[in-house]
This record gives structure tokens, sequence and C-alpha cells, in this order.
């Protein structure tokens, strides 16, 4: 029993860097301008996805505002780049920090609430950061901050000739994020969060603290999320508050972590490889033609499959093999 | 400012105040009646607004005649929304809370795609309708003439409401049905039809908020989203469930934003909404009227 | 010898109900305690003071020398209380092992090591052949050993289990009332409360009965049958539920 299951970690773990390693050979193969731009697109939203899959999968607490975090990492980079000269390196570890803060800090009241009471509270403050920086005059207000190009530089952390390094940059978040994930789930906090999302009353019998968990979460998930922030931002080059911490962010961190599967260490990654492209795609190619009809597709496919498959695409594999287990007993 | 100010804010506020109630009446009776939260709410609302639009459009019926056909049709589209997708999220064993969630979500995007692809993202409005663009003045207090109606359409519609859960056969069930659903299947009434019922109801009292809406709204694909946040907070603050909580929560909502508008610049009016927002349920975690 | 656990002059109000009015109880090291009474006798209201869901109105509870009435539920399983749940908790989503460890955790945070305990104590309840089952697929009587195993896990001095017993067959039962007699044989207290006399008797070295939120009478289970304020105070509850 123990053997499979630390068989199963290590699998894991391997079929984790094979993927990579694959991810990593890409370019090689795809020249393509466009189609770099959605790898990297679903590379950094895998890493968000499984980010915000920490403290609303694992955890159980349904965050609708992690685009606040996402806009903070941002803006904090950001602002300390062109105000103050900061390198982003270090804007990009001080947003996650600030955002890991404030996290804690808004889970001292939010975590007392319950329910839909909880992800309301979740969305609202996030849209209250939004309209603070959209009125925020020092920060760019509505007209946001666009970032001074200084040439091609790993220090900078900006790149004009070519894409690859942004591509580099979000697989190295994306295996940052998974192997955290791999790593908590089988600690004493993964074992923690799950048991307070099924029940906060028996957790809390069994020595756990409850709150201490959710805070935990909170922090860890709102840390790489301002991370992944701060990349986008210094891969547009140019942020407003809409197009850093607007809801749909929210949206689609959740998103991939839901088709995927939830509270799953691959539900994730597999959610954002089939969303993001076909979110772009279908954007572009039917987007143009039709208005609106992107939107029905996608619209369409998150109704379908969280009526289908609530446990997202993963169970797809674990029913499989759930067969193959009942197979082999009946043999 | 003067007092005058205040007075004609305050006023501007409890009418749109009690609009908001209307708005968000649908989402807390839903909930109550079977604990899901519409996320495609605002979506509702929008769809009653261009069926407003398009009816005073093609055949020039002017929104107030029009109200009543449009609550209708939405009824209808309510009824099948849940009989259509509802009914099987509520069958989820497993993350039934997310499945909810995002069923309606996904509902809502649908909505809004086709909304675009039919009627474009343009921004649309009824221009002359017997209401529109007219105010009412009194005392030194100018009160537009459509928030006006529409505030006595809710009141009205609230009473109504009062009326049918307390006294009609029908509402008896749907009280019995919140109560406890499994119970209600053994004296025969048959729950799917009553949720869906339920469903209908909900809708069709946003579709009318909606049809009011169109006289003094510009339409447009993404018009319910700016007010579905708001009919969220709405319920939330009542107490979700709770139908006169959304009353009272809708009365807050629209003078807490008339206040924040007095002090505070335009664009910053519904960071007053979400701090009370915020505010009540740190207080009472399950809204001002919401049993603890 | 101080006494494991006790109640001192305990009151608990909910508004204008007393649902525990100047209870003092004492529960030794090594006894296993029956607290038993009829519906509404307020033994699950004391059962979840001792367990520190909520603090007492008034009055104090001490545990292992210690003073305890206002821990929360976490810390006094740290300092050795476990408990179980009159309607089963189970971590649902989890597999029974998982359930388990999540109890080990309070003493290691060594995965290697807590997992050992698990399957320690997944032999010892009976439950290791179940191990790798997700607890939502346990039958009734299984998951009510899930709870015990998960509190043993946590490595309690004193167990409190809140009517593991009611509604298991006869031979559940039988099984049931051999694992808590291997609980107390490998030293751990034991506190149960029960609401049918005839299966708990047997099994405890003391009762204690409460009525109407207060002590009745409390002593050796073959006295305790045959007091007449006992018998009389489950005659009008047995009278009550059949009417």
């Amino acid at each position: 029993m123990d053997k499979s299951f630390a068989v199963r970690r290590r699998r894991d773990l391997l079929i984790a860097a094979v993927l990579a390693v694959l991810a990593g050979l890409a370019p090689l193969f795809v020249k393509d301008v466009y189609v770099q731009n959605i790898l990297i697109l679903t590379l950094m939203y895998a890493a968000l996805s499984q980010s915000w899959n920490i403290l609303s999968g694992y955890c159980g607490q349904i965050s609708l505002g992690h685009a606040l975090y996402f806009g903070i990492g941002a803006y904090t980079t950001e602002l300390l780049f062109t105000k103050f000269g900061v390198l982003p390196w270090f804007g990009m570890l001080g947003g996650g920090v600030l955002a890991a803060i404030i996290a804690m800090a808004l889970g001292y009241p939010f975590f007392r609430l319950r329910g839909h009471y909880f992800v309301i509270a979740t969305i609202v403050i996030a849209e209250i950061g939004l309209l603070l920086f959209q009125n925020w005059d020092w920060a760019g207000a509505a007209l946001g901050i666009t970032i001074p190009v200084r040439g091609d530089s790993w220090l900078k952390f900006q790149f004009m000739r070519s894409k690859l390094p942004y591509f580099y940059f979000a697989l190295a978040l994306c295996c940052l994020a998974w192997f955290v994930t791999w790593w908590l789930e089988d600690s004493k906090w993964g074992f923690w969060w799950r048991a307070v999302k099924d029940n906060p009353d028996a957790a809390e019998s069994l020595g756990v603290v409850v709150f201490n968990s959710k805070m935990g979460a909170a922090a860890v998930s709102a840390f790489l999320v301002a991370i992944g922030g701060a990349f986008y931002a210094q891969y547009l080059a140019y942020i407003d508050p809409e197009s850093v911490m607007g809801f749909q962010f929210s949206l689609l961190m959740a998103l991939p972590a839901v088709l995927g599967g939830i509270g799953t260490l691959w539900g994730p990654v597999l959610g954002a490889a089939i969303l993001i492209p076909m979110t772009e795609l279908t954007r572009s190619y039917i987007g143009g033609s039709g208005r609106g009809v992107d939107l029905i597709v996608y619209g369409a496919l998150i109704v379908l499959i969280s009526l289908a498959l609530p446990q997202g695409l993963v169970s797809l594999f674990s029913r499989a093999k759930a067969k193959n287990h009942v197979k082999g007993a009946t043999r | 400012m003067t007092a005058q100010a205040i007075i004609q804010s305050l006023a501007s506020g409890l009418l749109m105040g009690l609009l908001y109630g209307l708005i968000a009446v649908g989402l807390a009776l839903i909930f109550g009646l079977m604990d899901v939260v519409n996320f495609a709410h605002g979506e509702f609302l929008m769809i009653a607004m261009y069926a407003t639009f398009f009816l005073f459009a093609f055949f020039a019926i002017d929104p107030l005649l029009s109200a009543p056909l449009v609550a209708a049709a939405l009824f209808v589209f309510g009824a099948v929304v849940y009989l259509l997708i509802v009914r099987f999220a509520m069958r989820a064993k497993a993350n039934a809370g997310m499945v909810q969630i995002f069923s309606t979500f996904g509902l809502a995007i649908v909505m809004r795609g086709l909304a675009q692809f039919f009627f474009t993202p343009d921004y649309r409005s009824i221009p002359q309708s017997w209401l529109g663009g007219k105010t009412v003045s009194v005392a030194g207090i100018f009160l537009p003439e459509p928030q006006l109606i529409g505030a006595l359409v809710s009141i009205a519609a609230f009473a109504g409401l009062y009326f049918f859960i307390n006294r009609t056969d029908f509402g008896r069930a749907l009280e019995a049905t919140r109560e406890d659903p499994g119970a209600v299947a053994l004296v025969g009434i048959d729950k799917n039809r009553v949720f869906a019922l339920g469903w209908g109801l909900g809708a069709a009292l946003v579709g009318l908020a909606g049809a009011i809406m169109a006289v003094f709204f510009y339409i447009y694909p993404d018009v319910g989203a700016s007010f579905a946040l708001i009919a969220y907070v709405t319920v939330a603050l009542g107490g979700f469930g709770s139908v006169f909580g959304a009353f009272a929560g809708g009365i807050i909502v629209g003078l807490v934003e008339a206040v924040t508008a007095l002090v505070l610049p335009p664009s910053l009016k519904s960071v007053g909404i979400y701090a009370v927002y915020l505010l009540v349920v740190f207080i009472r975690p399950r809204g001002l009227f919401g049993s603890m | 010898m101080t006494a494991l656990l006790e109640t001192r002059g305990v009151w608990q109000r909910f508004g204008g109900l007393v649902a525990n009015s100047d209870v003092s109880i004492l529960v030794g090291r090594g006894e296993i305690v029956g607290l038993i009474g009829p519906n509404g006798a307020g033994k699950s209201t004391l059962f979840n003071l001792i367990a520190g869901v909520l603090p007492p109105t008034q009055g104090s509870i001490w545990f292992d020398g210690e003073d305890v009435t206002r821990m929360p539920a976490a810390e006094r399983c740290q300092r050795g209380v476990g408990r179980t749940f009159q309607v089963v908790k189970s971590f649902e989503t989890m597999t029974v092992i998982d359930n388990v460890i999540v109890g080990a955790l309070v003493r290691t945070t060594v995965m290697r090591e807590a997992r050992r305990k698990a399957h320690e104590v997944l032999e010892f309840t009976g439950l290791a052949a179940r191990a790798d089952v997700l607890a939502s697929d346990l039958v009734p009587a299984e998951k009510r050993r899930l709870e015990v195993a998960r509190a043993l896990a946590t490595e309690p001095k004193l167990l409190l289990l809140d009517e593991v017993l009611t509604g298991l067959t006869p031979t559940e039962a039988q099984t049931g009332v051999a694992l808590v007699r291997k609980v107390r044989d490998a030293g751990i207290t034991v506190l149960m409360v029960e609401h049918v006399m005839e299966i708990v008797m047997p099994l405890v070295d003391r009762a204690i009965v409460l009525d109407l939120g207060k002590v009745l009478v409390e002593g050796k289970p073959a006295d305790v049958v045959r007091d007449p304020k006992v018998i009389s105070a489950y005659l009008g509850d047995r009278h009550a539920v059949s009417a």
C-alpha cells in the first residue's frame, strides 16, 4: 500500500519532468509568433490556475477575486521599475510578498464567512481594488503604465526581438507552481487543507487549526499568482487596471482547474492545455467572422463539462483506472 | 452642499434602491427555494432589456405595456433554464457548489455571446417612451418618472409576492419545498415542478425590472454584468434567500450608492456599496436579515 | 490520584434554555465511563463542552491537571482529547488511510511516520483492508469505526465516543464493544455517551446518568440500572417516545 502510494508520487514527478522537457523543446518546432504567444499564455494560465487551486481546490475556499493578487504583482513590479528603477526581479518578489501579506490580512475577516458570502466577498474586494487603481493618479489611473523599452536584457527581464525568454520563464513558473502543489500535497499542509475542505468541524477535533490552514493556503496561492501578474506585465510591456485586475482574470484562473479537475494535481495543467488554446483559437478564427461565437462555444463547453464531469477531465483517467482495478480484482 | 442637494440625492437613491430590490428579488427567491445562486442573473436582466427594446422598435409597444409580456417571456425562459441545466446541476454528487456556480456562469457567457451575435455589441436605447426623460417635481425635488414608476412597480411586485407566497397554494408549496424538499414529495408535490415554477417566477421578476430599466439605461450585451454584482450584494446584505431581505437590501444599496456619489468621485460610487457589504458581513456573517 | 477529566459546576444556557445545570463529574485514568440519559438530558451538550466546541456559560473544565475551559478544540486535541461525532463527519473525498493520517499529523509532521501510525491504527480497528477506499464508499458501521480510528491516531489520553454503538446491528455492536475494550486495554481512558442503556452497561466501569441537564445518579452500572430515579427517568422518556 505504502509502496503503491510512493510509486504514484514518483510517477507523477517523472511524468511532469518528461512533459516539462517536451514543452522546453517545443520552440525548436514552433517558429510562428502567434502560436508561441498561445503557448506562453497557456503555460501562464496553467501556473495561475495551479496556484488558485491551492486555496480554492485543495482548501475549498472558492475565490473569484484572485485578479486582485495578479494585479498587485503587476503593479508592484511596474511601479517600482518605472518610479524607482527597481529591477523587475525584485519587484516580482516584492509583489509576491505583498500579495501574500494582503491575502492574509484579508483572511482575518474573510475566513469567517461561509459559502456564497465568501465567494461574493472575494469578487467585491477585487472590484474595489480595480476601482481604486482606476482612480489612483500616481499609478497612472485608468490610462495605466507603459513600461519603457530599454532593449533586450535578462537583467531587466525585457525582450523585444524574441518571445522565447518569456516562454521559458512561463514554463519555469508553471513547473514551480506544479512542484509546489506536488510537494505540499503530501505534507501536513496538504492533508490539513483537504480536511478543512471536507469537514472543518471534524478537522478541528483532530487538532487541525482551521484558520491557520486557510491562511497558509491563501498566502502561498496569492504569492504565486502575483509572480504570474509580474510576468504578464513584463510580457505585455503595458498595464492598466482592467488589463491586469479585471474580473476575467479571476475567471480564467478558476476555469482551467474546474474543467481539468478541481483540487487535483493535474487538473489545472490539463484544463489550461485545452481551454486556453481553444479560447485563443476561437477568438481569432471564429471571433472575427461572427462576433460572440467564441463566447458561445466557450460558455457551452463550461456548462457541458461542469454538468457531465463534475470532477473534471482528470476523472476520465481515474475512472479508466478504477475499471481496470475492478477487472483485476475479479480475474 | 445644500440640504436640498442631499435630499435630492437621497430621494433618487431610494428610487434606484427599490429597483435594485426588484432586480435582486428573483435571485433571493431562487436561492431560498433551493440554495442555488444563479450566476446568469445579470444576463436574465439583459435579455429582458433587449426584449423590451425590440418590442418597442418593431411593434412600437411602449415599455410600460410590454413589461407584463416581457415578464411572461422571462417566466418561460427561467423555467426552461431550470429544466435544461439547473436540474442536472443539482444532481452532481461531487463538487456540488462548484458545479452550480460554473454551470450558470457558463450559461451567462453563452447568453452574452448570443446577444453579441444576434444584436451586435452596439449600445441601444429606447429614445421616446411615455416616461423617458420626464421628471416630476415635488417640493423642489426632481424625480425622474421612469425611476418613480419603477419604484412603484417594485413596491407593487413585492406586495404581490407577499400575497402570493402567503395566500396561494403554489406559494405554500414553494414555502414547503424550501423548508423540506424530501417531505413535500411524500405529500404528492412534484419537487421539479415547484423548482421550475420558482425559477420562472424569479426570472419573471427580473424581467419586470428589465423592462423598466430599458427606458433609461443603455442596452448592450454586457449590461447584466454591472447589475449582477449589485444584485448579489443586495441579496447577501438581506441574508441569502430572504425575499424581503432583498427589498431592504435594495433600499440600503440605493441609498449608500447615492451617499457615496455625494462624497466620492462618481467613478467610485460602487466602492461605497462594496464597502458596506464587507462591513455588514464582517459583523453579521449571514447578512442583515439572515438567520444566524 | 488526580482525575484525568473534571468538570466543576458547569452550566450551559442557550437563550432561555438550560442544557446543563451545575454539572460536576470526574473521570479517572484508565476508566470506561458511560454518560447516559434520556433524550434531551444534556448529554450531547456536556460532551461538546468537554470536546471544546464551545465554552460553558459558567463553571470550569479541567483536563490532565490543566484548566481547559476556554481552550479551542484543536488545542485540546493536542493535549490528548480525541472525539467522535454522533452524526459521522468523515472526510468524504479522502481515502480511509488519508482520513486517519490527518489525525496522526498532530503528533508528527514527518509523513512517513504519520502514514505508519495510520496503518497501525487501521490494523487495530480492523479497517486495514479498506485503507485505500474513499470514505464516502464505506458502509455506516465502517464510518463509525473510521471516526474512532481517526481519533485514536491523535494518540489521545481521553477518548470521547458519541453514540458510536447506536444504530448498529447486534453483531456490529458486539465488534464495537470489543473495540472499546481494546482501546481501554491500550491505556486510553474512555468517556462514552449512549442513549440505550442495554448496550453500554455491561461495558462501562461506571455510569453517570444525566436528566434534565443535571447529574441524576452516578455509580456502578449494576446499581444504576436498579435505581428507581433512573428507571422513572427512562420510563418517562420511553413513554414519550412511544406516544
